[in-house]
């Protein structure tokens, strides 16, 4: 926020203090064409490469943030960061899904699903690589409950049926996953009947069968997770409280769901957003001095003009911001380019591994207007770094030394 | 290491005068026309202009006062190339208060006195020489200021456009009682002042 007030006030500044010199400014810049595309096209392929970056981080917190609903609760293992090394017994499952808060079906039974959570190995289409693929062992209700998800072709699995769906990035990337096709996993043959949909969230990169049948196969005798919807989400902390304090209980912690997958997004999202920054942060470097030397060349073709500006009556602090807003302006414009240049990165989709659960996750770049800001913010940084000590330089210019210059 | 220039200099240009100064290169005559603008400082001793000390005026007043009182007239035109000749003519008034529309008439009007009125959208480089010196003194009278200094004005043109700009500026000192200082080396334009000093080694005489 203070970056942004920052943004605006500065270039407010520059802008009016240079407002008698914007027709000059202009159309000196337009007059070096050449000089002012190529200092605009370095600065818009940084800009590019920082609305990527922040683009993918964002796509990855989505997807995974979207997998989960904020009315429902999931229950983990304490001290389990994910799924995978979460175990839940029977009995505590059974105690849980009694409770009163909890939303009931519309055939009266609790709206709840106990999840076991595998890992298998597919073949990637195209590459010939083995990719790690989440298998999901759901209740009857968990389609009710997972309201996002929806089957798109074929049919359901039926319950206590070697039938399994696949999510859409399941059936995009994988090999042998086509409707009637069979995999081989858990000792059995297990017959693909349809293909979901679960709305780009993280559920579209997994694989549902009937949990009754799943955990056999892989010879667990406890679930992973227990998810649920609230009769009131506003009665999630003294459930937890209550579930978290009862001595048969008090080994498991409750989240609220779209909180838990936000921490899994978190590892990441950061990852992918440090690498990125130190990236952008150097290739920074290289443009801002790419605007640096342009503005040094701009200021040294136009000493006759600084000084003539100045005998004419124009003051130090109006050639100043002139030059500075000169610089603003050719890196907002690159900025500008470099966002809608990574804006067609929407049309792509990324497949790499989710360091929570290590297993494939697919994603797209999302472009948000907090992108849009940090990547204009970036540019403006660009602009003033590369801009100030040239505007400087212009402004301090001596004005008989200027004149003798011709 | 300093280097006096010049040294025990003083004069008086009276209100409507045309002053020309004329002396060998590098004897200070350029020094003296930065002095009296108010763009360079004696490191001792004192320029009234008008009343006003301009040695004891801030950076910042100084360039407020030089926009109301100076007009520049300098020996390549100095002329923004970016910018057309009725927009160069502007600048002194973007420094005022007037609005856009007075500011286009008065620049117009500036440029019919200098015999420019159909050339006003031109660029510098679609202008020959004496064009664009037209142009750059269009732009230091247009804020009417009290005097014009001259570097040169003709040293640049050749022998008619040169007498033009003469004829220009002896006509501004004329009918608009502008008072001028102009340093030349070409005695046929230093004829059109009232007043000629000559300045060697630092000296006026």
């Amino acid at each position: 926020m203070i970056t942004i007030l920052v943004f605006v006030s500065v270039t407010a500044a520059a802008t009016a203090m240079s407002r008698k010199l914007s027709l000059y400014m202009r159309r000196s810049v337009v007059s070096r064409p050449v000089t002012f595309l190529l200092t605009m096209g370095g600065i818009s392929l940084v800009a590019f490469v920082c609305a990527a970056v922040l683009m993918l981080a964002q796509g990855l917190e989505k997807t995974l943030v979207d997998t989960g609903s904020t009315d429902n609760v999931i229950v983990l293992r304490k001290a389990a960061q994910a799924e995978l090394q979460s175990q839940i017994d029977r009995d505590a499952a059974n105690i849980i899904e009694s409770r009163p808060e909890i939303a009931m079906a519309g055939d009266g039974t609790p709206l709840a699903t106990e999840d076991i959570f595998v890992i298998i190995n597919l073949l990637k289409k195209g590459t010939g690589d083995m990719g790690n693929v989440t298998v999901r062992g759901v209740g009857p209700k968990a389609m009710e409950l997972r309201e996002n998800v929806k089957i798109t072709s074929g049919r359901a699995f039926a319950a206590g049926t070697q039938e399994i769906v696949v999510g859409r990035r399941i059936a995009e990337n994988f090999e042998g996953v086509a409707i009637g096709h069979s995999l081989k996993f858990g000792g059995a043959l297990w017959t693909v009947v349809g293909v979901f949909d679960a709305g780009g969230s993280g559920f579209d990169s997994e694989i549902w069968g009937d949990v009754n049948r799943i955990m056999p196969a892989f010879g667990r005798p406890v679930f992973s997770s227990l998810t649920f919807r609230l009769r009131d989400p506003g009665v999630f902390e003294a459930l937890k409280a209550d579930i978290e304090g009862d001595r048969r209980l008090n080994y498991l912690e409750l989240s609220r769901e779209r909180e838990y997958y936000r921490k899994q997004s978190g590892i990441m999202a950061d990852f992918i957003r440090v690498l990125g920054l130190v990236i952008t942060i150097f290739s920074g470097f290289g443009a801002i001095m790419g605007a640096m030397i342009t503005m040094y060349a701009a200021v040294s073709n136009r000493t006759i003009e600084i000084g003539t500006l100045r005998a004419l009556g124009f003051r130090r602090k109006t050639i100043l911001a002139t030059f500075l807003l000169e610089s603003i302006c050719i890196s907002i414009a690159g900025s500008v380019v470099g966002i809608v240049a990574a804006s067609f990165l929407q049309l792509l989709v990324i497949s790499t591994i989710n360091f929570g659960t290590f297993t494939e996750l697919a994603f797209g770049f999302d472009l948000t207007d907090d992108v849009i800001v940090s990547t204009l913010i970036f540019g403006f940084i660009m602009g003033v770094a590369g801009g100030f000590l040239p505007a400087v330089r212009a402004s301090r210019m001596n004005i008989v030394n200027a004149l003798r210059s011709s | 290491m300093e280097i006096p220039v010049l040294t025990n200099i003083s004069f008086e240009i009276p209100e409507g005068e045309f002053l020309a100064l004329m002396g060998p290169s590098g004897s200070g005559k350029t020094t003296i026309l930065n002095l009296v603008a108010g763009i360079d400082r004696p490191t001792s001793g004192r320029v009234i202009v008008g009343g006003t000390d301009v040695t004891t005026l801030s950076e910042s007043a100084l360039a407020v006062w030089r926009a109301s009182n100076i007009g520049f007239v300098f020996q390549f035109y100095n002329l923004m190339p970016v910018l057309t000749a009725i927009e160069n003519v502007t600048l002194p008034l973007l420094l005022t208060k007037m609005n856009k529309k007075e500011r286009a008439e008065r620049a117009a009007f500036a440029l019919e006195v200098v015999g420019l009125g159909d050339r006003i959208h031109h660029y510098p480089r679609q202008l020959s020489g004496g064009q664009e010196q037209r142009v750059a003194i269009a732009r230091a009278i247009v804020s009417d200021p009290t005097l014009l200094v001259a570097d040169e004005p003709t040293g640049d043109l050749d022998k008619k456009s040169a007498e033009d700009i003469m004829d220009l500026l002896e006509r501004l000192n004329k009918e608009f009682r502008k008072t001028i200082i102009m340093v030349t080396h070409d005695p046929r334009a230093a004829e059109k002042a009232h007043i000629i000093r000559n300045l060697d080694k630092g000296e006026l005489s």
